[in-house]
């Protein structure tokens, strides 16, 4: 149930993301779902992909740091109150968000939120127990 | 006025005689009482009996500041602690310092240098010295302290920081003479100017600064925001302190080595080949008359060239150039000595940290900053904002308690960080100086 993000370290000037968007385009690696965090000296872009090992293998290439991280992809009801639903869970359990963000197409009725926990199959367990749908890492990368 | 007129107008004759008398002296005494140089002599095959003229000196072996660390703290001590009443230390390149230890004869031969010091820069009794150098380990402050005890000035033992505060006891106490870094000099005025205060309106006439390169030009600058004559002092801790050479307010054109207490030699720092008169290379300095710790001819790395032409002043000591370079890669912050190889060994204690860093030395609203930029590898890399956040503070905060530096981490891209063969090119200065 764990879906597969790969992050790469960017500085904070200019052209660094339009460099790393465009080795992914070249190498035919189509972007799913991404994130940037960012402070005034560097930036996180935390990604999902088709072919990540293909993404990893360019941008590595190119010198840049790159990094797998497990995160969680979750179905959320695509009307009001149906992110609130996921987290009011979440909180009960105690489960920590380190970061959340959106991914870019809907399945089916529901919008997909890809979640990063400090406690990843705890945060998995607590969602199915509640109901929620996690979504398998193949079905997304391939969404 | 010159504070000790019979010394400081010694003939050249009877200066060098009174040099190879208390160079001889204290050959026999650190041969006696010290084991590295018992050790160093036995092994170039010289007794100090063999030292039969200044001209022989070149025959003994180099001290380093590599030996005093391998000595660290006393092992370099020719007396016992008993008779230690005073020790200092300066920063060192494994984050151990570099320690010396004054007898009380050294402190006062200290006060009387430094009183000398102050003196030709036109300081006298009547003067309110306004001591802006840091006390505490530093010689900096309490030397300059010292000397202008002895000189008969009053001295306000203000030390370093709080600038308005600074600024405020030199309009209301009068302050003549400042003494202080340059860097710190500029920034005051800085802080004066945007408080709407006109150092024209101060007493003070004179600035004496040292304890890092400055140049020409910071001079006229200094001069015309101040309003001040501006002199540079020379000094360092495995010497003595600030104190060893001073500019004279007549001259103005190099810095007066105390000779009857210093023998100064120029070498290349390549060949170690002694160099005639003007020549540029590495200042290496025989202590002749201190008893804690003396040094047999102590590599500065401290590059500039003497002279012996009489001096307008009167004084028959030589002088030495501005300062214009190291011949190692130590570098200046804000008046503390680093070496890049302290910053590596703290990346390498940081848990994670792989060298790959450099090393940016600016120098904005006339405080000197430093940056450290750190390559970011896989090993590093977290993906999350704060664990990188926690990196680059940690960092920070070893800089700040190991060499008492303000530093700015910044995070960088592997491979950003230029590579060059052979030597590694660590430092970026931007100060521009010369």
């Amino acid at each position: 149930m764990h879906v597969e993000q790969i992050s790469i370290f960017i500085e904070n000037k200019s052209g660094r993301l339009a460099e790393v968007t465009r080795i992914l385009g070249e190498a035919g690696v189509n972007i799913r779902a991404l994130s940037l965090a960012d402070t005034s000296d560097f930036g996180i872009l935390r990604l999902i992909v088709n072919d990540r090992e293909k993404a990893k293998t360019f941008l590595k290439e190119k010198g840049f740091t790159v990094s797998k991280t497990d995160v969680v992809a979750v179905e959320v009801p695509d009307r009001p109150g149906g992110l609130s639903s996921i987290l009011q869970t979440l909180d009960r359990e105690k489960i920590n968000v380190e970061y959340m963000y959106a991914f870019v197409e809907r399945c089916g009725e529901n919008a997909v939120i890809i979640f990063r926990f400090d406690e990843t199959d705890k945060a998995i367990k607590a969602l199915l127990a509640n109901g929620f749908n996690v979504l398998e890492g193949e079905r997304l990368y391939s969404m | 006025m010159m504070f000790n007129e019979e010394f400081e107008t010694l003939p050249r004759q009877a200066l060098e005689a009174l040099q190879l008398k208390r160079l001889q002296l204290m050959l026999e005494r650190v041969y006696a009482n010290v084991p590295f140089y018992r050790t160093a002599f036995d092994g170039a095959g010289i007794r100090p009996a063999d030292i039969g003229s200044l001209q022989d000196l070149q025959r003994l072996p180099f001290t380093t500041k590599q030996n005093m660390r391998d000595s660290y703290p006393y092992g370099l001590f020719a007396s016992p602690l008993e008779e230690i009443v005073r020790i200092h230390a300066s920063s060192g390149t494994t984050g151990k310092p570099t320690v010396v230890g004054y007898t009380h004869r050294d402190i006062e031969m200290w006060s009387e240098l430094m009183a000398r010091s102050l003196a030709a820069a036109g300081a006298n009794r009547g003067d309110i010295i306004h001591n802006a150098y840091g006390y505490g380990l530093f010689t900096g402050g309490l030397g300059a302290h010292y000397g202008a005890e002895r000189l008969g000035a009053s001295v306000i033992p203000i030390s370093g920081g709080n600038t308005k505060r600074q600024i405020m006891i030199m309009q209301d106490f009068g302050s003549t003479i400042l003494t202080c870094t340059p860097s710190y000099a500029l920034f005051m005025a800085e802080e004066a100017r945007s408080e709407g205060i006109d150092f024209r309106d101060l007493k003070l006439r004179v600035g004496i600064f040292g304890a890092e390169p400055w140049s020409e030009a910071m001079r006229t600058e200094l001069e015309v925001k101040l309003n001040i004559t501006a002199l540079d002092i020379y000094g360092l801790s495995e010497i003595m302190g600030p104190g060893v050479a001073q500019e004279c307010f007549q001259g103005k054109s190099g810095l007066h080595i105390w000779e009857d207490h210093f023998i100064p030699e120029i070498i290349n720092p390549v060949t170690c080949e002694v160099m005639p008169e003007g020549t540029k290379g590495e200042l290496v300095i025989t202590t002749i008359t201190k008893q804690g710790i003396p040094l047999v001819r102590y590599r500065t790395r401290d590059i500039t060239s003497i002279t012996y032409e009489p001096c307008v002043c009167g004084r028959t000591h030589a002088r030495i150039a501005r300062l214009s370079g190291r011949s190692d890669d130590m570098i200046i912050i804000r008046g503390v000595n680093v070496f890049p190889s302290q910053i590596e060994s703290i990346l390498v204690g940081i848990e994670g940290v792989e060298p790959h860093y450099m090393l940016i030395i600016d120098r904005q609203d006339n405080l000197d900053t430093l940056e450290v930029q750190v390559e970011v590898d896989e090993h590093l890399f977290s993906d999350e904002v704060k664990v990188l956040q926690t990196l680059s503070l940690k960092i920070e905060k070893t800089i700040k308690e190991v060499l008492g530096v303000t530093s700015k981490v910044k995070l960088v891209e592997p491979r950003t960080i230029q590579r060059s063969e052979g030597k590694a090119t660590r430092v970026i200065d931007k100060r521009k100086l010369l």
